[in-house]
């Protein structure tokens, strides 16, 4: 009411809509109507479309690595076969003559003689001589075409998941594909690293969370940050630099140059930041109350601890050891430099092996041909390990809803 | 039945003496525990000046250097005092036709096979060279030529480093870290007047001006780390202007617009998830989608650049932008929650619409926290190897990376190469390039801290 008053209304007492008497002062016409405002639509729906990017990033991981990896296991990879024709081909012809060394050929191989898209595909029907292959023309919709002697020659191999998961080998050039190999050694170096880093992580995290003064903890948790913004490059080097011959002089020379427990070790050192500040997070979440009781029933501050505290943390501190669990699978660099060059189906700590994210990386490195074996397969392996960390981290969040004790 | 109707025995009756020596043990255990605890964060602190004290150790100490050719013996002055036409007559002079080659690995536009058929105007097209050779072939210019295309392209600096690569040829035959340079000294110059008679022992710090300033080469001693430092800067810049507008504005989303839909829920869950997964994974999806599919947009084929693949700058930079994104989104989200609503709210009283609210209230005020996260978030990236790997850095280039579409490296990288380096001196000069990544990361991080505690007394 005294809002309107101040307005001159002409007659106390008469109301008249504000659109009208606002039209009546400005002399324009009024509307209290919301105005359309487009700009601002169109600021939103661009905030939106910002926000949405990140489920793109993730539909686009699930694409790339999906479809890849699919074409990596629904299509023949083609291996070459060190062979070539002796002999020129015509279209019609149903005998192929080739040289003798390369891979052995069987009936029912399927084989590509040339490069390009004008390769023919042709099946072997029957091997007649060490020399001389029967073979269908033209299969799976090639066109059955004339070939020049010499003509390159590549092998088939279907790659199943079976093959996949069962063979002990990683050598995509000559047609094994085991992804135990790197699946393997990269569990190794994670358990290595866990190792170091549970205790270290925890026994940082209790000391922060429970022990140290305001002052102590100032100075403690950079330190901690610090170690976490190191690029792992860096741990790489320190790695194989320093910790490699460290191990050596200790256990003698029967640890490699290139070796897992090094880069394991090294690992566990990076991971501890994660693990120590998470489960900092969980122990500080349970409530004094506890803490209280527990001392006035006259526990020490170690009985309190691990009797009520870690308890009541669990979940959190069972979250924080799998997110660096999940760390520590994916970590690369470390391994790349100091772990080695090449898959090994090992669990002596002190041999070299290569894990999954070492292995994309050391193939990716360069120039690497879209759709050659290599290309292929790495992508097998990067949603391999996609998968595993994915499953880690639906764990950890598993964890923590499921079993998180609510105090109110 | 007694025996049930008797009351429990809550605590058995002990002696005080026992009671005492419990109690002891007890607190003993508690002081075992304290100390393993503390000692836990000890190791991590040890870790961290044991890794750091390393890298040092590693980066200055004395080495044993061989001359192939004594540079006293190039001129009668030292070589740092001649300029750029002296040094590239002494070039071509000590080189003879092999000047040619250099020309084509450090200058050449068309492929190897090409290059000594074609004129200078299309082998050097791009560069400078003297206008009255435009039209000759590499195998048409004189030796005096040579020197005058040198010249145009390089300064004096660069010139002095091609002649100590390619002439003076300095080969490092041994090294030792600074502890040992400085505690063994005597030994040391034993074995170099014992094993190398000829050679030079002087004390070397690594890390050093040429060093930042020059480029790639083979030797270590000459090695240096300006193209991977420009290779970083030029990635993080596409870096922070991408994950900036992006981050900020996916924030600003989350925390003012969103109504808490199942559809924004999802994001807020999606993006927690992303941050968790390898970087190395973030490399295939960048080698997937930006340098493979849109190929033609990140080679800038669509803007008429013809000498790229896709592996350049720009598909790096977009690649640590998507990894650093749910990083940089938590941190602005956070920073946007911190301002009070009251501040909304007399905006709104006040009649502003939510934009106006947002850019002129919500984001100054949260500007110190937005800004400290993009720091911090960029920092990570500038450490980032395994993505850019994937990605495609090329392995050894000595051109300076000049835009979008050059091909790269950075500073981790180089890292990880000379690490891998068979000839043990290159882990020195791992070691200097890793003092230098790791004081522009420090500055890095130290802009961050200093700006939140300015900006936000201001505020």
């Amino acid at each position: 009411m005294a809002q309107e008053m101040s307005l001159s209304s002409p007659a106390v007492g008469v109301r008249i809509p504000l659109a009208e008497r606002m039209a009546a002062e400005t002399g324009r016409e009024a509307s209290l109507n919301r105005r359309p405002r487009f700009a601002e639509r169109a600021i939103g729906l661009f905030l939106f479309a910002c926000g949405a990017l990140s489920i793109l990033t993730t539909v686009g991981f699930t694409i790339v690595l999906g479809s890849e990896a699919l074409r990596f296991f629904a299509t023949m990879e083609w291996l070459n076969a060190n062979k070539q024709t002796t002999a020129a081909v015509t279209a019609a012809d149903s005998r192929l003559t080739v040289g003798t060394g390369g891979s052995t050929i069987q009936v029912g191989d399927m084989l590509r003689l040339g490069i390009g898209d004008s390769a023919e595909q042709v099946r072997v029907v029957e091997v007649a001589e060490a020399e001389t292959l029967v073979v269908e023309r033209g299969v799976d919709g090639t066109q059955a075409i004339d070939h020049t002697v010499n003509t390159p020659m590549f092998v088939g191999v279907q790659v199943t998941l079976d093959k996949f998961l069962t063979d002990t080998k990683w050598a995509p050039q000559i047609g094994r594909f085991g992804i135990m190999e790197l699946v393997i050694p990269t569990l190794v170096i994670t358990i290595i690293a866990m190792v170091v880093s549970i205790p270290l992580g925890l026994g940082a995290a209790v000391y922060i969370a429970e022990y140290a003064t305001p002052r102590v903890r100032g100075i403690l948790k950079p330190i901690l940050e610090i170690l976490a913004g190191i690029p792992t490059v860096v741990y790489g080097y320190f790695a194989l630099t320093f910790i490699t011959p460290l191990l050596q002089a200790i256990f003698g020379l029967n640890v490699k140059v290139y070796n897992m427990a090094s880069a394991g070790i090294v690992v566990g050192i990076l991971i501890i930041p994660t693990i120590s500040s998470i489960g900092e997070d969980a122990l500080r979440a349970v409530p004094r109350a506890l803490r209280e009781a527990s001392y006035g029933l006259g526990a020490t501050k170690l009985e309190t601890v691990y009797k009520v505290l870690l308890p009541a943390a669990l979940s959190g501190i069972v979250a924080a050891v799998i997110l660096g669990f999940s760390r520590a699978v994916g970590e690369t660099m470390i391994v790349l430099i100091a772990s080695g060059a090449g898959p090994n189906l090992t669990v002596n700590p002190f041999d070299s092996a290569e894990t999954m994210a070492g292995h994309i990386a050391r193939i990716s490195t360069g120039d690497l041909s879209f759709g050659s074996i290599d290309y292929n397969s790495v992508f097998a392996v990067g949603l391999t390990l996609f998968i595993m960390t994915l499953l880690l981290n639906f764990a950890s969040t598993l964890v923590t809803r499921r079993f998180r004790e609510v105090y109110q | 039945m007694s025996e049930q109707a008797a009351p429990r025995i809550l605590a058995e009756q002990v002696s005080e003496q026992t009671f005492l020596e419990r109690l002891n043990a007890r607190n003993r255990r508690g002081k075992i525990g304290q100390i393993f605890f503390f000692s836990a964060n000890v190791i991590a602190l040890l870790a961290l000046i044991v890794l750091l004290g390393h890298v040092t150790n590693q980066s200055i100490g004395l080495v044993i250097l061989r001359n192939t050719v004594d540079p006293a013996s190039l001129s009668d002055r030292p070589l740092e005092e001649l300029s750029a036409e002296e040094l590239a007559a002494i070039l071509v002079e000590q080189m003879g036709g092999r000047a040619r080659v250099l020309i084509r690995d450090e200058l050449s536009q068309v492929p190897v096979n090409q290059f000594t058929t074609a004129p200078m105007s299309v082998a050097l097209n791009g560069r400078s060279y003297p206008s009255e050779y435009a039209d000759a072939t590499i195998n048409d210019v004189p030796p005096e030529g040579w020197a005058a295309i040198l010249v145009a392209n390089f300064g004096a600096a660069d010139l002095r480093d091609m002649l100590i690569d390619n002439v003076v040829k300095p080969t490092v035959d041994a090294s030792w870290p600074l502890i040992q340079s400085l505690t063994q000294r005597s030994e040391i110059e034993t074995i170099a007047r014992e094993k190398y008679p000829d050679d030079i022992l002087e004390f070397h710090s690594w890390i050093n001006l040429d060093f930042i300033t020059s480029s790639v080469s083979s030797s270590a001693t000459t090695a240096g780390l300006r193209t991977a430092l420009l290779g970083s800067f030029w990635i993080i810049s596409i870096t922070a202007v991408t994950a900036l507008i992006v981050g900020v504005s996916a924030a600003i989303y989350l925390e003012e617009y969103s109504s808490g839909s199942r559809i924004e829920q999802l994001i807020e869950i999606n993006i927690r998830n992303l941050a968790a997964i390898p970087s190395v994974i973030y490399g295939m999806l960048g080698l997937a989608v930006f340098v493979r599919t849109l190929g033609a947009f990140t080679s800038g084929a669509v803007l008429g650049v013809t000498d790229s693949n896709g592996r350049t700058v720009m598909s790096a930079g977009l690649t640590l932008a998507l990894l650093i994104l749910p990083l940089l989104i938590v941190n602005a989200q956070e920073a946007i929650r911190a301002v009070p609503s009251s501040i909304r709210e007399a905006s709104y009283g006040l009649g502003a619409t939510k934009w106006q609210t947002v850019a002129r209230q919500v984001l100054p005020a949260a500007l110190p926290g937005i800004l400290t996260g993009v720091i911090l978030s960029l920092s990570r990236a500038v450490g980032e190897t395994a993505p850019l790997l994937v990605v495609g850095a090329s392995t050894f280039i000595g051109i300076d990376p000049n835009g979008p579409f050059s091909k790269f490296t950075v500073v981790p990288i180089q890292i990880f190469q000379w690490t891998a380096d068979p000839k043990p001196e290159f882990k020195n000069v791992a070691a200097a390039a890793i003092i230098a990544l790791l004081i522009v990361m420090i500055l890095m991080n130290g802009t961050a801290i200093i700006l939140r505690n300015r900006l936000s007394r201001r505020t």
